[in-house]
């Protein structure tokens, strides 16, 4: 990635009571760059995610956004900021269609009265622009399958114009085509400009779509690695944090073996 | 990248070429398949709630033979007023996924602080009625605050209400317990007055004014979406609907003026019905509550304001339910110890779900409130006319009530496995 990154964090550290769950994390994110965030399970992912998308605030340490300091104490502040961000739990109103959602809490209005049509249209641009396909944009949320609701929510956090999309485990409860879809819809996404952090434990989907692997461990830092020239043992070792381990002894005896 | 070969179709873009896209085709057929699609989705609407009214009417009009006439059919249009005006609030509430107990006792309180602070204080009518509206509202908020602050469910919180609120009706109203409506006064007429003293001019130019707004807009709906690209509702079909609802008003208004022109109950119940569901549909607020009724967190999620909306949804349905307080004093002649007790209540919860409200939260509409009353009211009153014990009529309506119910809960399946793809 050439250019300064839209958004950087620098020396990130964030405790909860006695707990250190980040300490002095680093992560760049260019525009329409796709970083995989990966770690194993109470590595700090989640805590990062939620320090840039302002649900927990920084104790220590600078984010940067677009080059000048700023400060993310509130999820509305990285709204305005340009971070979208789309949680695991999805958080869709079964009850409503897929327009009612998409402009959930931004409706369009005129003279004082919702305007279905404008953001009927306005729906349609999009879900067309990032070629999605759902039967209507007018059937409840509850009728579609898993992966319309995931690319449902995603297009739901590019309502808002912003610069910096998050996804949680995008794929974790899909199936293999489905998982697909999500994952060309990332493409889009990077196409369109957009940096994409993509939180994510399946190796594959990572190699598949990301640009560039952040790993956590233990709430640090262990490595960014370009996913073009890594291999997935390399990712691997670096999540489980030691060249000694399970898996790197297994490898060991059957190369040992294989000799 | 790998993953794209994997799902080729999805690169090409061939706009309407995949099957698995609703997109309605033209003529009667496409009607239908979409007919089919929603009864199979569980999104039935109003229809059964019709087909039931249309049925009722059959009945008790070949069994009778003067259910349809036009003396019978105004009262029922009064009768339904004050219990539709609390089935009303029941839909708010309902829309929320909640329940509240209290509605029948706040009407009862309502109608005796109007009637207390009028007749006995000597208060101007108007005013009276203004705070007594607004004491319903406190009592609303007050439910709504425990629930949505305290996090009490509402259940409770509005139980309470219910013995709480018919206790504060009982000692305002005092010893005597009954305070009869002033002679000539607004409580007394919100009955029994007819728009312009019944000049039958009211109920055509009304109903007159309802279709050629309805169809207007209708239109105008349809030119902007086309201008939009999007697909719009044919010109036939905006005929057929505008024409059906042309046939309604008419033959309404037709049938009211045989009688006694246009009742005040009826044009204050239908005006409060369409006010609501415009406010429900149009409105970012009315977004609000079915967003929470839908799904509290994402309705947190995207900035709303849950426990603002559940406030002030406990006070609107507390202030509905007032208001009929207000009309079933008027036409009882007084408000007494016994006004809102018994089965009010659960008349007002029982009109909201057999008109195709969810008990579920999130589906639903006023307009259930008044076809649901309009079901009760209907099988009371012809079982009234062959002279039924009202034990059989409970048993009925109990009947038509739980069919409803289950028609709610199936539905509400098939459209949670209705999910495609």
């Amino acid at each position: 990635m050439t250019g300064a990154p839209v958004l950087a964090l620098r020396a990130v550290s964030k405790r909860f009571g006695a707990v250190q769950a980040l300490t002095d994390v680093d992560l760049d994110v260019h525009a329409g760059e796709v970083v995989a965030l990966v770690g194993d399970n109470g590595a700090g992912k989640s805590t990062l995610v939620k320090t840039i998308a302002g649900v927990h605030p920084i104790d220590e340490g600078t984010i940067t956004w677009e080059g000048r300091p700023v400060r993310i104490g509130r999820p509305q502040d990285a709204q305005a900021l340009g971070i979208a961000t789309v949680y695991q739990d999805l958080a869709l109103c079964d009850n409503l269609d897929v327009v009612a959602n998409l402009f959930l809490g931004r409706e369009l209005r005129r003279r004082g009265t919702l305007d279905e049509v404008a953001m009927e249209r306005r729906a349609k641009e999009l879900l067309d622009t990032l070629s999605i396909r759902i039967p209507s944009v007018r059937i409840p949320i509850a009728a579609l399958s898993g992966g319309q609701r995931q690319v449902v929510a995603i297009a739901r956090a590019l309502v808002g114009d912003p610069r910096i999309v998050i996804l949680d485990e995008p794929t974790a409860a899909l199936g293999v085509e489905q998982t697909a879809q999500v994952l060309d819809l990332v493409e889009r996404l990077r196409q369109r400009g957009l940096g994409v952090i993509l939180i994510s434990h399946n190796m594959a989907d990572v190699r598949a779509v990301a640009d560039t692997v952040a790993v956590l461990r233990l709430g640090r830092n262990n490595g960014a690695f370009p996913v073009a020239g890594t291999t997935s043992e390399e990712i691997i070792s670096a999540i489980t944090g030691a060249t000694d381990n399970a898996v790197t002894r297994r490898q060991a005896r059957i190369a040992e073996e294989a000799k | 990248m790998s993953t794209s070969q994997t799902t080729p179709a999805a690169d090409t873009p061939a706009p309407a070429a995949d099957p698995r896209l609703l997109v309605r085709q033209g003529g009667v057929a496409g009607y239908a398949d979409e007919f089919r699609r929603k009864i199979r989705s569980g999104e039935l609407g109003a229809l059964p709630v019709v087909l039931g009214l249309i049925l009722i009417a059959i009945i008790f009009q070949s069994v009778t033979g003067h259910f349809l006439q036009a003396d019978n059919l105004t009262n029922i249009t009064k009768w339904i007023a004050g219990y539709g005006l609390i089935s009303v609030g029941v839909v708010f509430v309902l829309l929320l996924g909640e329940i509240d107990l209290s509605l029948g006792s706040v009407a009862g309180a309502c109608a005796a602080v109007t009637s207390v602070l009028a007749v006995r204080q000597g208060l101007n009518e108007w005013l009276a009625i203004l705070l007594a509206l607004l004491t319903a509202g406190a009592m609303g908020a007050l439910h709504g605050f425990f629930f949505a602050r305290i996090g009490v469910p509402a259940f409770v919180v509005t139980l309470a209400g219910m013995l709480a609120w018919s206790g504060l009706q009982d000692y305002v109203l005092g010893k005597l317990g009954t305070v009869n409506n002033i002679n000539d006064g607004v409580v007394a007429h919100l009955d029994n007055y007819f728009l312009g003293d019944g000049d039958i001019l009211f109920a055509w130019l009304l109903a007159v004014l309802a279709v050629a707004g309805y169809g207007a807009a209708q239109v105008l709906t349809a030119r902007r979406r086309t201008a939009a690209g999007l697909p719009a509702r044919a010109v036939g079909e905006i005929a057929l609907r505008t024409g059906a609802l042309a046939v309604v008003a008419l033959v309404s208004a037709w049938t009211l003026n045989q009688d006694s022109g246009l009742p005040l109950p009826l044009v204050v119940l239908v005006g409060v019905v369409a006010l609501t569901d415009f406010v429900l549909r149009r409105t970012s607020y009315g977004r609000q509550i079915f967003a929470v009724g839908g799904g509290i967190e994402a309705a947190r999620r995207a900035g709303i304001n849950v426990a603002r909306v559940r406030i002030s949804v406990f006070m609107i349905s507390a202030m509905l339910a007032g208001l009929g307080g207000l009309f079933i004093a008027s036409q009882q002649g007084s408000a007494d110890k016994l006004l809102g007790s018994g089965n009010v209540l659960m008349s007002a919860i029982a009109a909201a779900v057999i008109g195709g409200t969810s008990l579920f939260g999130g589906r639903g509409s006023t307009w259930s409130a008044l076809l649901g009353m309009l079901v009760i009211q209907s099988i009371t009153t012809g079982l009234d006319m062959v002279h039924a014990a009202q034990a059989i009529q409970y048993m009925i309506t109990g009947a038509v009530l739980l069919g409803a119910v289950v028609l709610d809960s199936v539905s509400r399946r098939t459209q949670k496995s209705a999910g495609r793809g």
